[in-house]
């Protein structure tokens, strides 16, 4: 049942979550590409597609995989499933926070959670420069192929812009103006 | 109309705004909800602002559905925390759905691959700027670089389930900050 499903994995995945935003990356990257619901490489575009509509990326990615797998029912499901963990928690906590913060137990588990995060961030941050400079596989054909250097430039220069606090929508367009621009050059 | 219901209504068209107007989601979403909720609406203070984000940090899931959640059910109980939820999700819900068809039908035009492999290429700098940002925000201390380390071997390398992961990560936070504890009271 493909609907159960949907709301299964992201329900998962809304649940066993810190951080928001790419700290969702590895376990949505885990989830979504086990099931051959996307490859890696439309994962990375759907982030960028993320980042330039509104609203927090766990709710889009759901609602797009949703839709790609199950129609308008899958991506409600999925949708539902992501949300659903941390509005009951947030209910819960709400009748409880002076205790929930003070809780030694809560503290603990997230003084392991927040570095753990980190690293699993770190191992998104591989896979994804795997599909951005070896998505054909790993041979020297790659060090001969212009688009790798490509791929290079258009990543140092967004790095710099990052770093510089440039606002990521600007950056994502550039990035795909020059790999317009060089893809018909290089094609 | 009862009081709680409209003020439950005008939760749920506050934080449709705040959900129609955030790009990139998380923290960027704080600075709006501080605007509509505590100068506007003054339906909450500046210190439950940072209440709010010190739960969203501690909890799972995406901080826009926490600290639209527990505003809403500040300001008119479970009925508010459902409108709330609904109002900052349906906007990006409405936005990727249409996307999802566009995309279908570009995704196969030359011009449009090449632009997405110049995204790719751009979107792994925005990861590293995320991940220099919030290793900047994490407190260093050698146990948590050792969980660090090994949640990225783990991951990336040994391909263990993240879930996993996360657990024995929390697991080994919490033993080893109860074994601190313990120290000092020695």
């Amino acid at each position: 049942m493909i609907l159960l499903e949907l709301f299964w994995t992201f329900f998962k995945i809304g649940a066993f979550t810190f951080g928001g935003g790419y700290a969702m990356l590895p376990l949505i990257q885990a989830e979504v590409v086990a099931h051959q619901w996307m490859s890696d490489a439309e994962l990375v575009n759907f982030v960028a597609v993320s980042e330039s509509t509104p609203g927090p990326f766990a709710v889009n990615i759901a609602t797009y995989v949703g839709s790609e797998v199950g129609g308008v029912l899958g991506s409600v499901c999925a949708t539902l499933g992501v949300v659903l963990p941390s509005f009951l928690i947030i209910l819960l906590v709400a009748t409880c926070f002076e205790k929930f913060r003070r809780n030694r137990i809560v503290k603990g588990c997230m003084s392991g959670l927040k570095p753990a995060v980190i690293g699993m961030i770190g191992a998104a941050l591989l896979s994804v420069a795997g599909t951005v400079f070896v998505s054909q596989g790993f041979s020297t054909a790659l060090f001969s192929d212009p688009l790798t250097y490509v791929s290079l430039g258009i990543f140092l220069l967004a790095a710099v812009l990052a770093f510089k606090k440039k606002h990521p929508i600007f950056i994502i367009c550039l990035a795909a103006i020059l790999g317009v621009a060089t893809g018909y050059l290089f094609a | 109309m009862p009081l709680r219901l409209r003020r439950a209504l005008s939760v749920f068209w506050s934080f449709f705004k705040i959900g129609a107007f955030t790009f990139g989601g998380g923290y960027a979403m704080i600075p709006l909800i501080q605007k509509e909720t505590v100068e506007k609406k003054h339906w909450i203070t500046d210190d439950d602002i940072l209440e709010i984000i010190a739960i969203a940090e501690s909890t799972p899931g995406p901080i826009a559905i926490n600290s639209a959640t527990f505003v809403g059910f500040r300001v008119a109980g479970v009925p508010g925390a459902m409108c709330a939820t609904l109002g900052v999700v349906l906007p990006s819900f409405a936005m990727i759905l249409a996307i999802s068809y566009v995309l279908r039908e570009f995704e196969n035009i030359a011009a449009v691959q090449y632009a997405f492999n110049g995204i790719r290429a751009g979107v792994l700098a925005l990861i590293l700027k995320a991940l220099w940002s919030m290793y900047k925000q994490c407190p260093k201390s050698p146990v948590s670089y050792v969980i660090m380390a090994t949640a990225l071997v783990l991951t990336a390398f040994l391909k263990m389930n993240v879930l996993l992961v996360i657990v024995l990560c929390a697991l080994f936070g919490l033993i080893t900050s109860l074994l601190a504890e313990r120290r000092q009271k020695q």
